[in-house]
């Protein structure tokens, strides 16, 4: 793990900010659009999204490759972020939604007359961003609360997480609860003002997700390095000698829980303008276990691996759809067996074995 | 259509010269009076209450009449419309037909004239079919109550109050502020009654629904209990096993369809084992090729297995296609049981809730009486001990597999005579049932059968306040509560099988 950090490490990782930061946007931006070399809208909204996912999968490893415990509901968080954020760019459509009203079209379509109260002070950017950073931070510290205090663990933690997506899925595709049922949010048009889709507003918003993406990696190895990271590992082999050791495992848990969760809700709000659209499918529970297949595939417990997890997977899915649409789910199903029975370690773990067999 | 269907009866009219029952001088009133003379002869008609008059009725309302053999037209709007209908009606009410006689009767429950009164007091004299006298006796209360006479109205507010359907209870509220203080008594008494035995029905009706709804989860629970709680693999495929038996179903009943159609209502019969051993197999395969690498790491259970799950949904929609399949009720099965009116018993629950008992009783003498069942229980509680005083664990693991596999099976022929068979099927009931055997507690029969049973029943009581998301979120909230008060589940393992 340590060896990702050393100076190759580090090279490795300037290299690709040289490429999310510079590189890109010039192939999109500088270079003419009849180049070989011109990177088009589509590859610019593509890698985005994926690092997006990368977040996320960078934030599920904190909590199960270091701390042990196997969420299946960080869809939830994912969504609830990018929910919050969908309101701040749904108010900034203004009158130029399909009605001319100066509300979104779902609730003109309801007749509804004022903004639920979910939606006050929404058309403030700053609010938005507060929403981001504490619902979700709020839902996880008091589910983790509850859940942690009185030690569910294990294959009955990820199960409640599950229920816990599912409800709110169920939720929100309710038409009245205020978040356009199984619609959700999509049409945007600016944000801060500034048209959303040409394409230096989207190199922006790619650039913007690059950062947050090599801040969650620094933030993870901070976090798994430190004092506090350590003890989250003896948690993970063995959480009762931590218990006898004079512990509190509870906070433990409950911070890297809740950090995982926001992490993970600041990825759904970058999402969400990158690819236009939010609805309440982001919660199924299929889609948060597959978060956990990202994680597995690149390595659990290496914070570089679940990234490299996010791309092969999602990268495969963006291709295999597009070419052989009904042979995508027999080829995820598949890495899922082959991952868990052969690979325990995912793609990093192989790359460990065949450097030790050639050295 | 509509003119060679009129000119066939002008023909048969003109070819059969007039045999109505109505007097030459009525039917000439009603061609030539006014419309309050033309309702005046209705009356007349409807009160001599005789079925003959029927086709009369009927060229009335088309508009033609025939009198001294030719035809004869008359404007009919829509009050005559109305008041000609109510009539034929309460003509129909004396026909010889049943069926037309229960239409009839159910058409009048709807709204009757009180010039129809004496057309259904002669129609109650000699009805006798149980279930069409209450409804003509409804009728005549819901007329008696708006009579002039007293002790009409008294004895229709008796009728009322000993009916049990809700239109006598919206009857008698609205005489609660009668004039008259011994009707506005009585009604008040009546009304008491009524709703008293109407709210039983409303909560006999409910408390069905609920252990219908407990049945299946039961039912694609049990499964679960066996892989999951003794031998604590997460088999998230759990879903999928049971839409490959609801599609087995679906093979064995187009099986019937197309070779033995005289013997349909039977192809149920041979669902059940079909589907169980289709499932089975399935589940053994998977216990072989995937799921014995895996034992001891259930969080690698659920990812692995959840990845057959993808496959296998995606393989039925590469057989069967994207869409729902149809699944067909053996006769038998459909039509339902009325305990009260208004509350109906769908034969094909009935049937399910006998089935879950059947297969949970099955299942217990299983575990708890056969030498597999022994071998089960041995290889759960200790499976070192067990393999050293020669139970051969892996073929018992892969038996036991099986067995909750085959129940999944079991579960989707059941739910394919119930609900859409589709690739989905199975998603929707994966979260459900692995809710009911956390809460019931692992390993334990006893606790999946009452934690199946309580949540169908709470889920269902919080429908009917509060909607079924709404219901369906408030017992995942309750369940993530109660989980936190018995980590365990209901029935809490005892023993060294607890922390590990």
């Amino acid at each position: 793990m340590t060896r990702f950090f050393g100076p190759r490490g580090w090279t490795i990782l300037a290299a690709c900010a040289a490429v999310v930061f510079v590189v890109f946007p010039v192939l999109n931006l500088v270079v003419p659009p009849t180049s070989a070399f011109h990177l088009s809208a589509f590859w610019v909204t593509l890698i985005g999204k994926i690092m997006c996912y990368a977040i996320v999968a960078v934030a599920m490893d904190l909590i199960w490759g270091y701390a042990g415990i196997l969420s299946l509901g960080h869809g939830l968080f994912f969504a609830l972020g990018g929910y919050a954020f969908g309101m701040y760019l749904m108010r900034q459509i203004g009158a130029d939604g399909q009605y001319r009203m100066n509300m979104p079209d779902f609730m003109v379509f309801l007749d509804w007359k004022e903004f639920p109260w979910q939606w006050w002070n929404t058309e403030h950017f700053w609010w938005a961003a507060i929403l981001v950073l504490v619902v979700p931070a709020l839902l996880a510290y008091v589910f983790g609360y509850f859940a942690f205090r009185s030690r569910v663990k294990g294959v009955y933690f990820s199960i409640i997480t599950q229920a816990l997506t599912f409800a709110a899925m169920l939720l929100f595709f309710r038409n009245n609860t205020g978040f356009g049922g199984n619609n959700g949010f999509t049409d945007f048009k600016r944000i801060l003002d500034i048209p959303i889709t040409t394409p230096e507003t989207r190199m922006a918003l790619f650039a913007i997700t690059g950062a947050a993406l090599i801040g969650t990696l620094l933030l993870g190895r901070f976090i798994v390095t430190s004092r506090y990271g350590r003890v989250l590992a003896a948690i993970r082999d063995s959480e009762t000698r931590v218990l006898f050791c004079g512990y509190d495992t509870v906070h433990y848990k409950l911070f890297v829980w809740t950090l995982s969760a926001v992490l993970c809700a600041i990825a759904g709000a970058l999402y969400v303008p990158q690819v236009g659209i939010i609805n309440p499918s982001e919660m199924s529970p299929a889609n948060s276990i597959e978060i956990a297949i990202w994680v597995a595939m690149g390595g659990r417990g290496t914070l570089v691996g679940p990234i490299i997890g996010a791309f092969l997977v999602n990268g495969g899915k963006s291709v295999f759809t597009q070419y052989f649409p009904e042979f995508w789910l027999y080829l995820l199903g598949l890495v899922f067996i082959l991952v868990t029975l052969f690979l325990p370690a995912g793609v990093l773990g192989l790359l460990d074995r065949w450097r030790r067999k050639s050295t | 259509m509509r003119a060679l269907l009129l000119g066939l009866m002008l023909l048969c009219v003109l070819l059969a010269p007039p045999a109505y029952a109505v007097d030459a001088a009525l039917a000439q009133r009603i061609a030539a009076g006014d419309n309050d003379e033309k309702v005046a002869v209705l009356a007349k008609i409807v009160a001599a209450a005789d079925p003959k008059d029927i086709p009369f009725l009927q060229s009335l309302a088309e508009g033609t009449v025939t009198l001294d053999g030719k035809p004869v037209e008359i404007t009919v709007n829509n009050r005559l419309r109305r008041e000609i209908e109510g009539a034929i009606a309460a003509l129909k009410l004396v026909d010889p037909d049943r069926t037309t006689r229960l239409a009839a009767a159910k058409e009048l429950s709807g709204g009757a004239e009180p010039g129809m009164l004496p057309a259904v007091k002669k129609a109650l004299a000699t009805e006798k079919d149980p279930e069409i006298k209450p409804l003509l006796e409804a009728i005549m209360a819901t007329l008696g109550i708006k009579s002039t006479d007293k002790a009409e109205r008294l004895a229709a507010i008796k009728t009322l109050g000993a009916s049990n359907s809700p239109t006598s209870r919206t009857l008698l509220a609205e005489l609660k502020d009668d004039a008259d203080v011994e009707i506005k008594a009585a009604s008040q008494q009546a009304l008491k009654a009524v709703e008293g035995r109407l709210a039983w029905a409303e909560r006999a009706g409910l408390l069905f629904a609920g252990i219908s709804l407990g049945s299946i989860l039961l039912l694609a629970a049990l499964g679960l209990a066996i892989t999951y709680g003794l031998m604590g693999v997460i088999n998230m495929a759990h879903g999928e096993l049971i839409m490959i038996g609801a599609y087995t179903t679906y093979l064995v009943q187009n099986l019937f369809r197309a070779h033995f159609p005289g013997a349909f209502d039977a192809y149920l019969l041979f669902a059940v084992p079909a589907a169980f051993a289709a499932s089975m197999l399935v589940g053994m395969a998977l216990e072989r090729t995937v799921v014995r690498f895996l034992y001891g790491r259930p969080l690698e259970t659920l990812l692995a297995t959840w990845g057959i799950s993808l496959m296998l949904i995606q393989a039925v929609r590469t057989i069967f296609g994207a869409q729902n399949v149809q699944v067909e009720n053996p006769s038998w099965m459909s039509g339902g049981m009325e305990i009260l009116s208004g509350v109906v018993l769908p034969y094909s629950r009935i049937v399910i809730i006998a089935f879950a008992g059947a297969v949970l009783v099955g299942i217990g003498l299983l575990l708890a009486k056969t030498r597999l069942g022994l071998f089960v229980r041995g290889v759960t509680q200790n499976r070192a001990m067990a393999s050293c005083v020669g139970v051969p664990t892996a073929r018992v693991d892969m038996w036991a597999f099986g067995l909750g596999s085959g129940l999944a099976g079991l579960a989707g022929c059941a739910l394919s005579q119930i609900g859409n068979v589709g690739p989905d099927l199975g998603q929707s009931y994966i979260v459900d049932s692995f809710l009911v055997v956390v809460v019931g507690g692992v390993g334990q029969l006893a606790g999946t059968v009452l934690a199946a049973l309580g949540l169908g029943i709470v889920n269902k009581l919080l429908e009917t306040w509060a909607g079924a998301v709404i219901a369906k979120i408030v017992v995942l909230v309750f369940i993530i509560l109660f989980i936190q008060k018995r980590p365990q589940g209901m029935f809490a393992m005892k023993g060294r099988a607890v922390e590990s």
